[in-house]
């Protein structure tokens, strides 16, 4: 059982915000999902590596060589505030 | 017009080589089907044909195609079904989307999808839920779902989605199309907005077989924008192939009896093709794949971690929403995320975050990981001594919209049958299968990694004998 303490702990890590109601009901719906889930536990997987890519590639290399980047103007174009040629945002020490 | 909606992609594709057709005239017939949806199957829908005409010699020969949201299209509103990135254009395009646009498929359309793919129905869409063409009251299935019902009710020769658990097949086999989710790494995702980047997959949706064929053969390839991209060992053929002579289908009992929650029509149906597969030639045996039945677990922990991980970028900061309180950086963030994403978003942010965290990561994600070997290793056993795995793609025929959106367990179950293949990377199609009670059912059949060849020959030549009939749902 996730309790109420646990999902704000949580969402505080995912940077979200819930209100009270959503905060309830993640609890019970994170709750009923990870009960079914927990039948992983009944597996003896003891000495089984872990897949976590399932191509088995590694170190594929390009040359180290300088590429146009998008233009300031087109990276800047879709950006919320914009200020001084930089994305703006709020003060995080606010 | 309606002429040209009879045509399959690829004998427009011919009509337009031969110069019977033009492919401006079927840029416009299908400009103006899908201008006029109603099956809310569409966020963007291009206003005129594309300023340089593709060559009527051109491999797509012209031939327009529809584009799951998420794909990046320089310019085009590339929003994922998310209100968090309403209206975002981005500066490039996929590379899935320029090399069928290189190849003769100019862009007709955008089309709608569960939020950021994560969903089985379309009702997670932050742009409303898609309609199945068969019966406007169902989901069209997930989260392809907008691609999907656009090919079932030619408003789109033919159109390309993802598949992360199921997202290309499952609404495939939900609206009587084909849809192919590729070997991991045959198609880049550069310019797909990530769900999870492990599994997630651009695949063909098609009216036929031979129209996955001829689409797939213009996506793949190695990308230097994604190395993660694998060239494919040989070129993708066209499948001719009309018996099944010598071939060998195992049945995973975990994943196609009715103990299991399949549908007794949707068995049903699966049955009956097995039968003709032996008529066909098929070698058909019964055979076990123990760790499958841990699929849904495994993946319900792994997309979701790693989707917690991808939808960090969504902060308000570079593109997309931004909902600000003058409260600083942090309450920034908090309130844009709480805005900007749906509820399912928020779900699977939360579990993947928690899967992730100090003391858990060992007893559920590295855990899921291990069960991804062991899925792996079954089917690598199985694939010693058979050709494919069939199942039935769906458990069900498309349900009623809202029949499961408040029961996240009950929707995850829809991926019971596809989301296996994903874990352990290898490709599967999904084929209609005739109908149950009126509606699509679908057969899949999965192979062993860059078996494409082989999986589209062997459907073709089921494809030919089931002889399903989709026009109704182009009425």
């Amino acid at each position: 059982m996730i309790s109420r303490e646990q999902v704000l702990h949580v969402a505080a890590l995912a940077r979200l915000e819930l209100s009270g109601e959503e905060v309830d009901r993640m609890a019970r719906e994170l709750s009923g999902i990870l009960d079914h889930i927990e039948k992983i536990s009944e597996l003896d997987l003891e000495d089984v590596p872990p897949t976590s890519h399932v191509l088995d590639l590694s170190n594929v290399l390009r040359p180290d060589e300088p590429r146009p980047s998008l233009p300031r103007d087109v990276a800047l174009a879709q950006a919320p505030e914009v200020a001084a040629d930089g994305f703006e945002v709020p003060s995080p020490g606010a | 017009m309606s002429e040209i909606l009879a045509l399959t992609a690829t004998q427009t594709a011919e009509r337009v080589r031969s110069r019977e057709l033009r492919s401006r005239e079927v840029f416009e017939v299908y400009r103006e089907r899908a201008s006029r949806d109603e099956l809310n199957a569409f966020t963007w829908v291009a206003e005129g044909p594309p300023s340089d005409d593709p060559s009527p010699d051109a491999p797509l020969a012209g031939v327009p195609l529809a584009v799951k949201d998420l794909f990046c299209t320089e310019g085009v509103p590339s929003q994922a079904g998310s209100r968090i990135l309403e209206g975002y254009c981005p500066p490039y395009t996929a590379t899935a989307v320029a090399k069928l646009a290189r190849a003769g498929a100019p862009l007709l359309a955008k089309t709608n999808q569960d939020e950021f793919a994560m969903g089985s129905s379309n009702e997670n869409s932050g742009y409303g839920p898609v309609r199945n063409p068969w019966d406007r009251d169902r989901v069209p299935g997930g989260s392809s779902g907008g691609s999907a019902a656009a090919v079932a009710a030619g408003l789109a020769p033919w159109a390309i989605g993802t598949d992360t658990g199921g997202s290309i097949r499952q609404p495939a086999a939900l609206c009587g199309i084909v849809g192919l989710k590729p070997t991991y790494g045959a198609v880049s995702r550069y310019g797909m907005i990530a769900f999870a980047s492990s599994l997630d997959q651009a695949g063909p949706l098609t009216r036929t077989v031979a129209d996955a064929a001829l689409l797939l053969a213009h996506m793949v390839g190695q990308d230097p924008m994604d190395s993660t991209s694998l060239a494919f060992p040989e070129p993708i053929e066209i499948p001719q192939r009309e018996d099944l002579k010598g071939m060998r289908l195992g049945v995973p009992s975990e994943l196609s009896d009715e103990a299991e929650g399949i549908e007794p029509g949707v068995a049903g149906a699966f049955r009956e093709t097995l039968d003709l597969a032996r008529r066909m030639g098929a070698e058909v045996e019964e055979i076990h794949l123990p760790h499958t039945a841990h699929g849904l677990s495994a993946y319900y922990l792994i997309a979701p971690a790693e989707a917690s991980a991808n939808l960090a970028r969504f902060d308000g900061v570079r593109y997309g929403l931004r909902v600000d309180g003058d409260e600083g950086l942090r309450a920034m963030y908090e309130r844009t995320r709480a805005q900007g994403f749906g509820a399912e978003v928020k779900r699977r942010i939360m579990l993947g975050t928690y899967a992730l965290s100090s003391g858990f990561y060992d007893a559920y994600y590295g855990r899921a990981q291990k069960v991804r070997t062991k899925i792996a290793e079954d089917f690598r056993a199985a694939f010693e001594r058979f050709d494919f795995v069939v199942t039935p793609t769906s458990p069900t025929v498309a349900f009623p919209l809202g029949a499961k959106i408040d029961d996240p367990l009950a929707m995850y179950l829809n991926d019971y049958c596809t989301v296996p293949m994903p874990l352990a990377g290898i490709p599967a199609i999904s084929i209609p299968n005739g109908l149950s009670e009126g509606l699509p059912t679908g057969f899949q059949i999965a192979g062993p990694a860059f078996s494409e060849n082989r999986i589209l020959a062997a459907a073709h030549a089921l494809e030919q004998a089931i002889g399903f009939d989709g026009s109704a749902a182009r009425e």
